[in-house]
């Protein structure tokens, strides 16, 4: 029951050597932390996988239909409001933000083709998945880890249930679908706000549609989809992972670490999974 | 029971050894249950008991030695040979560990439903009677929330006998219940060892509910065994003059079956560098 967690105790001289010696260890410490959690995960994604295909081919191994609906509703439903309200400001803040330079080379209609691109490519994808973190990444991890202080895990374990069968599986889709989902009603939200703004600077609604689907055809509709997905995975197996690795000893402010860190490492590794999307679409020329 | 002591052991534990980094837990624990008697391990807090508990439905794994349940050595065992083994047993943990999503009725349920191949209206039958045994059939439908902690236990206890085990294990069967609660809980213990003809390991320090409900007793220290022997052998020493006692380890077993305030126990615990601490500043000088 080794706290792995622990940072390196002060030695009593903190002049000369001893400094850099325990700066560096505080470092190679932290790099072999990161190393071990996506080890750990990658771990995870894979028994989860195993257990999908097992439920998909063997009739008495299915996931449970009820909690895979429960878990999207938990996940998803009540995070709608906030998806919509979101999205509406980024809808407007984008052209308000681009208009006077437009306008300026007499390209003010552009700003249909420009809230498209982003909106669909990125804030659609990307703010979702952002509300998403909170919503369902705290939230499972401050559920799973509950669960650890509790003894249920050990409970389902000793019961011969399989944890990542009976609550990660179903938490897993549950981010995936869900977050797919909210994205869809997002780059809805955001033409609509668009739309709207661009009205009001006097650009026509008709022009505005065409333009839309000009700049955006079925396929930057779909990559923004993958990267959806991939968010919600990232969410979901970040906070699965967190939420489990909870040790029962840790009690509240285990459960507190976890959920914290799931919300910082979900919006860390959803703006890096970005980044590499953006450079992969870009080099292969998928953009357009 | 010592008429069941030339039948094999349900329980075999030989030179079990478990660390938890530097620090030993468990040294060199030997220990055999037989069928049908209800042995109960006592010890301090911190003495390795719950550790033990642990190894025994395989949640850890030993650094050395062997356990072997139904004469199967699980320590070698695979995941999925272990959970057949598992399906063999029922535990109870010391809050009960129901899973806090399903009803009352869906805890016990669930395990029917995984592990066997019964209908639905079997199942249903069976959890009634579960239920029945521990005298809350008329709160299948509520939530492990609603529930008062003597009744969490004895929900916990339907699940553990959901699947009618032959070995039972409890955790501080009576921690955290007032006196008469815990006793109908003894009470339940003896009833359904009698009744179900399961093997039953009991880990408490309660002494109360210990002697009343044990066949045999073990005595746990420090990682090590002090003494295993009959209820009687151990209520023969617990009324006996501790100024007749003449080894250590009587002593000590005689202060905790009391539980005085004084003895060996106490005077392990007292510290010499009281004095020392107080005067930390001149401590610390002299080291300079």
């Amino acid at each position: 029951m080794k706290d792995s967690d622990s940072i390196p105790e002060t030695p009593p001289k903190t002049n000369g050597s001893h400094r850099y010696a325990n700066s560096a260890r505080f470092i190679i410490k932290a790099v072999c932390k990161f190393i071990s959690m996506l080890g750990g995960m990658y771990l995870l994604l894979g028994d989860a996988t195993s257990v999908a295909v097992k439920g998909l081919l063997i009739s008495d191994q299915q996931i449970g239909r009820s909690s895979l609906f429960a878990q999207m509703v938990r996940v998803g439903v009540r995070a709608i409001p906030i998806v919509f309200l979101v999205q509406m400001a980024i809808g407007m803040i984008v052209p308000l933000q681009i208009f006077p330079k437009l306008d300026e080379f007499g390209q003010a209609e552009q700003i249909a083709t420009i809230n498209a691109i982003s909106g669909f490519r990125e804030f659609g994808p990307l703010m979702t998945a952002v509300v998403l973190c909170g919503f369902a990444g705290a939230s499972i991890a401050a559920e799973l880890g509950t669960m650890v202080t509790a003894e249920e895990i050990e409970a389902l374990e000793a019961s011969a249930l399989n944890p990542v069968r009976f609550l990660v599986l179903p938490r897993l889709l549950a981010t995936i679908i869900m977050t797919v989902m909210l994205t869809v009603i997002a780059d809805v939200v955001i033409i609509a706000s668009g739309m709207l703004t661009a009205y009001k600077l006097g650009i026509d609604p008709d022009i505005y549609i065409q333009l839309t689907f000009e700049a955006v055809g079925i396929r930057g509709f779909a990559t923004g989809l993958i990267k959806a997905a991939v968010f919600g995975l990232l969410i979901g197996l970040i906070a699965c992972f967190l939420g489990l690795a909870v040790k029962p000893w840790q009690g509240s402010e285990g459960v507190g670490h976890a959920t914290t860190n799931t919300v910082v490492y979900c919006i860390v590794a959803i703006i890096v999974a970005d980044a590499v999307f953006t450079l992969i679409f870009y080099s292969y020329g998928l953009f357009n | 029971m010592p008429e069941n002591t030339h039948k094999n052991p349900v329980i075999e534990i030989h030179q079990l050894v478990k660390n938890f980094g530097s620090q030993r837990v468990l040294d060199g624990i030997e220990l055999n249950v037989y069928p049908g008697e209800i042995m109960v391990v006592m010890g301090g807090s911190g003495c390795g008991k719950s550790t033990l508990l642990r190894l025994l439905i395989g949640l850890l794994t030993p650094d050395k030695g062997s356990i072997r349940l139904f004469g199967k050595e699980i320590t070698t065992l695979s995941q999925k040979e272990l959970n057949e083994i598992r399906k063999q047993f029922g535990i109870l943990f010391q809050s009960g560990a129901l899973f806090n999503s399903l009803t009352v009725g869906e805890n016990v349920s669930l395990l029917l439903k995984e592990h066997t191949n019964l209908d639905e209206a079997t199942i249903e039958i069976m959890v009634k009677i579960k239920l029945e045994l521990v005298g809350l059939r008329k709160h299948a439908d509520k939530m492990p929330a609603q529930l008062s902690g003597g009744m969490k236990k004895r929900a916990g206890l339907a699940r553990a006998i959901a699947l009618d085990p032959k070995i039972l294990f409890y955790d501080e069967p009576g921690a955290g219940l007032d006196p008469v609660t815990s006793a109908e809980v003894d009470q339940l213990i003896i009833d359904l060892t009698k009744k179900l003809c399961v093997t039953s390991v009991v880990v408490t320090h309660e002494m109360d509910s210990a002697f009343t409900i044990a066949d045999r007793m073990c005595m746990l220290d420090q990682g090590r065994i002090l003494k295993i022997g009959s209820r009687q052998e151990f209520e023969a020493l617990r009324d006996s003059d501790p100024k007749k006692l003449h080894s250590q380890k009587d002593k000590l077993i005689h202060q905790f079956l009391r539980g005085d305030a004084q003895g060996p126990i106490t005077e392990r615990k007292i510290s010499r560098d009281y004095e020392d601490d107080l005067l930390m500043v001149n401590v610390k000088n002299e080291k300079q």
